[in-house]
Formats: structure tokens, sequence, C-alpha cells
């Protein structure tokens, strides 16, 4: 088995050498690297807005280079974090918590330097998991039918729904509204306009762009306008030689780095637990089994090197559902998941066998696409922090432009433009209202599989719904819903609240 | 409790004051409009679904959320932040991020795309509480010959970049 995966390995690594692939990876990188330091412009916003830009690439090309985008932006939000005590991005916002501390004593460097390292190592055992056990996952899930399907991906919306964020029952009626949004135009078993309400424009469907672009780009511009707060760029000063770190600290690091590592890994095979639970989980582990607890949060490497290692072994991790089963875990993978689709690519456990190309060369760039980051974090620290201090108010009228041209460029249609300003200001109201408008997204790519799953299912059974606890494997998975749904409820009652507990200024700042 | 009132009065007036009472409100509205719109599509039988099935269905699950989410306001005591607009409601500068697009669909589809992104980026800009007009003009400029650069001439976006369509 080993030898096999190998061997496909080697062959991912030929087609992500291929010089235009690697190009595109390293675009999606740099790209992402930028808007990861960029306050205010997270990975969802920037991979909608490259999405209509991809098309005219080859698929691999197009998804090696989003997917740089997503994993790059993780390592520009540490930047933000430690240096300016911005959680930009949260699956950052406990790297504050130490990794400011540290810049005031004149440690940011230093920070930084260990930050790279351990995302690299974290990184690195994602796609190891990734290479192992994604062959093992579609080798179960090739036998699913119809049933199965559907049960999975009922257990995929309801976690991704209730782990995240927020109130679960918010979570989801916001995945049930996606779903709604996902019905929207020709129903494609019997050409019925469902919800188009006399528009012509609408019979394709809701564009994903679009209503990524108005939940993510309008709707946050218009909450974070004349909000955010001035920079302090006091501490950005930090030269090349400053992230050498001593080898007092990398003996300090490595330990919380593996810990780190583990928590990523063990949170990325829970579905709808994303980096940002990682991150929390993994920091409050390093304070528990610490000798120094009330330490934490006065500038102590372990605060800054457990929460990273985790983000983005988390990360990478967070692919293995996506490419293997075609459930993706939260709002970015749903959004490469639906790149996929518009290349004509069926997501599924068929992926990797038909186009291993895509597969197999996807886990090798990651490999690549971490090496490049590394060397351009360490010599390009200075450009990203000059980039910090571009005000705010310069940067949302660009970026409004560039939404309004990436949503035009999807299919030449001016219409469209206008459905992304009105689906800003439904998300807008969801914002305000204390809706987290992520699982949307979920609702929206999985919707038609999931209708068309559901037909299948009940045509093979004779209409008979008993058919999803008769089955054994797809009963699992309704038993693990009804599991998730229990515990939340039973979290409710006994009125505990979660063990960790996700700082306020996190809200809404996706 | 205040005097002079009864128990329900007080119970609801406790809960127009909450926010996930307009949010459970919403979510009930979409759901409505989904389980009456749904059977109209034709419901099918479950062996055979017709168009309107799954509609109906998720509908009817919304009004059921709806229901529970505002059902969860009563109970639960007012919160520090029930309102609904943030404490500084910025009016103009929503309008001018809502009117950014809106320029740019107008003037992309009468004149071309320099103007579209001028005023979509100009329009924009004004909703910061510390822009000037100067500044707003220098951004819109430079984001244009930018955006031109790049979208027309690298990325070749079918659209010109000045055409006269008329109104």
């Amino acid at each position: 088995m080993i030898e096999t995966a190998l061997t496909d390995l080697w062959y991912g690594f030929g087609v992500a050498l291929q010089p235009h692939n690697l190009m595109w990876c390293f675009i999606g990188v740099l790209v992402g690297n930028m808007v990861g330091v960029l306050p205010g412009m997270g990975p969802l916003a920037t991979i909608s807005i490259l999405l209509p830009l991809t098309f005219g690439i080859k698929p691999v090309g197009a998804i090696l280079m989003l997917a740089g985008v997503m994993y790059g932006a993780q390592y520009g939000g540490a930047i933000c974090s430690i240096l300016l005590n911005l959680p930009c991005h949260p699956p950052h916002a406990v790297t504050c918590l130490d990794g400011f501390p540290m810049t005031k004593q004149g440690r940011g460097g230093v920070a930084l330097g260990l930050t790279v390292m351990a995302s690299f190592v974290g990184a690195s055992w994602g796609i190891t998991e990734m290479i192992f056990l994604s062959p093992i996952l579609v080798r179960v899930a090739l036998q699913f039918g119809p049933a199965e399907i559907c049960s999975l991906m009922l257990l995929g919306l309801l976690a991704g729904s209730t782990l995240a964020r927020g109130s679960p029952l918010k979570g989801v009626a916001m995945t049930v509204l996606g779903l709604m949004l996902g019905i929207v135009g020709t129903d494609l078993e019997t050409g019925a306009e469902r919800f188009t309400f006399g528009m012509t424009h609408l019979d394709d469907g809701i564009e994903l762009v679009a209503l990524a672009l108005g939940l993510f780009g309008i709707a946050e511009f218009m909450n974070s306008i004349n909000q955010v707060v001035s920079i302090n760029a006091k501490y950005t000063n930090v030269r090349l030689r400053d992230m050498r770190p001593s080898k007092s600290d990398v003996k300090q690091a490595i330990a919380p780095m593996f810990r780190g590592t583990l928590v990523g890994s063990l949170c990325a095979l829970i579905p709808g637990t994303g980096p940002t639970i990682a991150s929390f989980v993994a920091y409050a582990t390093e304070k528990k089994i610490s000798k120094h607890p009330e330490k934490f949060g006065t500038g102590l490497i372990e605060g800054v090197i457990a929460p990273e290692a985790s983000t983005h072994s988390s990360v990478q991790g967070d692919f293995i559902p996506t490419m293997s089963l075609g459930i993706p875990g939260d709002a970015v993978m749903a959004l490469l998941l639906g790149a996929l689709m518009i290349q004509g690519i069926v997501p599924g456990p068929q992926l990797i066998k038909e186009h291993p190309d895509i597969f197999w060369g996807l886990v090798a760039s990651f490999w690549i696409g971490n090496i490049m980051l590394v060397l351009l974090n360490v010599p390009l620290i200075g450009i990203w922090v000059k980039l910090l201090t571009i005000p705010y108010k310069y940067l949302y009228p660009s970026a409004l432009f560039f939404v309004c041209i990436g949503v035009y460029a999807a299919n030449n249609d001016m219409f469209q433009v206008g459905e992304t300003v009105v689906i800003g200001i439904l998300g807008y109201v969801l914002l305000r209202l204390g809706f987290h408008p992520a699982p949307i997204l979920l609702g929206f790519v999985l919707g038609p599989r999931f209708e068309e799953n559901f037909r299948r299912a009940m045509l093979i059974s004779r209409g008979d719904i008993l058919v999803f606890i008769e089955r054994p494997i797809s009963a699992v998975f309704i038993g693990l819903c009804v599991l998730l749904i229990g515990l939340q409820i039973y979290v409710r009652i006994r009125g505990t609240k979660p063990p960790i507990e996700i700082p306020t200024v996190l809200e809404g700042a996706e | 409790m205040r005097p002079g009132h009864g128990p329900v009065v007080h119970m609801i007036q406790n809960l127009v004051r909450k926010r996930d009472f307009y949010a459970g409100a919403l979510v009930i509205f979409f759901g409505l409009v989904m389980a009456l719109k749904g059977p109209g599509y034709r419901l099918g039988t479950l062996m055979h679904m017709g168009p309107g099935f799954l509609p109906t269905a998720l509908g009817v699950i919304l009004i059921c959320l709806g229901i529970a989410i505002a059902g969860t306001a009563i109970s639960v005591p007012e919160g520090e932040d029930e309102d609904i607009l943030p404490k500084q409601p910025e009016w103009f500068g929503w309008a001018c991020i809502l009117a950014g697009p809106l320029c740019f669909i107008l003037f992309g589809s009468y004149f071309g795309l320099i103007p579209a992104i001028f005023s979509c980026v100009f329009v924009s800009a004004l909703g910061d509480r510390t822009a000037t007009l100067k500044n707003s003009i220098v951004l819109a400029a430079v984001v244009t010959i930018f955006g031109v650069g790049l979208f027309s001439y690298v990325l070749q976006v079918p659209m010109p970049l000045l055409a006269w369509r008329g109104l």
C-alpha cells in the first residue's frame, strides 16, 4: 500500500512540476500570502474573485492555484497576528495572545521565524495524512449507493453547521437556506423552473461566484466600513536577521510543534471542525499540560507554535473529505469543490481514479507550495509588513471593483453583478441578526447533489424512507447525526459552555 | 415585572426587544415562501419525486427552525447587544458600498470598462469618513489604470474600454 501511494505521489510531482502548473501554484501562494497579510480580505473573497479567471485554464492548474491561495493565506495571517495584535483571520486569533507579547519584547522576528518552521511541519504532516488516508476512504466510499451518499451528506452538512461558531440552530437554518438557494433555477430532472420569479437570467441558477462575493465581499465591507481601527505599526520593523531563532528557542519549540500538529490532524478528521477550532484546542492543550500555565499570555513560544502548527496541519487535512468523498468541511472547501464542478469534474469517491492528475498533482503541489511559502516569507517579510499599513479606506473600494469584474467575468453577464448586490444586502442583514453566513455556501454547493441522490435513493427503494436506517453504513451515518444533535441539546440543557471559548473579537471576522 | 401588565404582555414586550426574535421571524419568512410556493411545482410521490418535493420539505424544516430560534429568545435573558443596527449606523457608507457596483453595472452597460471602473471605485471610496474628493479621484484613477491593464490587456475580459450605447 505504501508502495502504490509513493508511486502515485511520484506521478503527482510529475504533474505539479510541469512549468505551467508550477507557475499557477506560485501565483496562487503569492496572492494568498498577500491577502493573508492584508487586513480585511479573507481567503474566501479572494478565491471567489480569482475563480472566474480560472475558467480559461486547465482544471489542474486552476485547482492548484485556488488551493494555493487558501494555504498561502494561512502563512500571511500569522504575520498580522504576531506583529499587529490584529486577528485578521480567525484561525490566527489565538496566536495574538502570546505572539504580540513576544513582539513587544522585541522577539517578534523570532516568533515569525519559528512560526514558518511550525507551519511547514504541520502542513507536511497534514499532507502525509492525506496521501495515506484518502485512498482508504475512497475504497470504502466506492461501495456507497445513493442512500449512503445522502446520509453522509446529511452528516457533513449537520457537522459543518453545528460545530462551527455561533448558535447551532442558526447554523442549521443557514444550511437549509443554502440548500434552498441551490434549488433556484431549472430542475435537472424535470425541467421545471423553480424560484426564478419569471427572471430568465435565473434559469441556470444562482451563480456560485455571485453568492460567495455577496456574502463574503459586499456584506463584509458593509460590516467593516469605518469600523477598522487604525493600525499600530510601531513594531513592524522586522529584519531578516531578527528571524533566526536561537538554539534554545528551537529546542523549546519542537515538542509543542509536534503536539500542535497532532491536535490539528485529529481535528481535521472530524468534519466541520476547521482550522479555527484546531488552533484553539491546541492552545488550550498546551496551557493544560504546561508546568507554568499562568505564564501563558506573556509571550511564551509554546503559545505561538502549537496553534500555528495545528492550524496548518488541519488546513491540509481538511482536503481529505473534500477530495476523497466530495463532502466539504467548511465554506472554503465548498468553494474549491464548486470550482472543480464548474470545470466539469464530478466530485466524489471516483475523483481520484478518474482524475489522478488533479488529486496527486494537488497533493504534490501542497509540498511544493509550502516550500515556496517558506522561501517567500523569509526574504519578503519586509514587503509583507509594508502591506500591513495600507489603510482600509483604499482597500475596500479597490476590492469592490475586483468583486464587480470577477462576477462579470464569470459569465459576461451584468445581471449577476446585480445579484451580488442583492445577496450582499441579505448577507449583511443576516450578519446583524447574528447568523454566520458560511454554512450557506456549504448547503448551496451540496444542494443539487443532495437532491439528485435523495431522488435516486427513493426510486431504488420504491419510496421507502426507512431505507436510510435499514442499510447498515447509512444507519451509522444517521446514528452519528442523531448523536451530534443529541450532544448539542445535552450541552444546551446542562448549560455548560464548550470547553474552549472563542473570543468575541472573532465574531464576523471571517 | 412592571405593574399593570399581565405575564403574557410582559413576555411579548420582552420578546420584541430580542434580536433572535427577528432572526427567527426572517427564517420563518423564508420557510413560508418555500413551503407555499413549493407545492405549485408538483409534489409527486416519494418514489417519483416531483420538482416541488424538496423545496416544500425544506420550507417546513425552515419554519420549524425559525420557531425554535424565536422561541429560545423567550427563555434567555436580554443580552448586551440586542440592537439590530450597529451603535453608529453607517447609512452613507453602506449606500456608497452598494452604489459602487450599481455604477459599475450602469456605466459598464452603456459606456464601457473605463467609466465603469472609475465610477465604481470613486463612489464607493466616498463612503469612508475620512475620504476627500481629491483622494477618491486619485484612488479611482490609479485603480482604473491598473484594472484596464490587468483585465483588458492581460486577461482579455470581453468588455469595450469606451463605448456609447445611448440611453
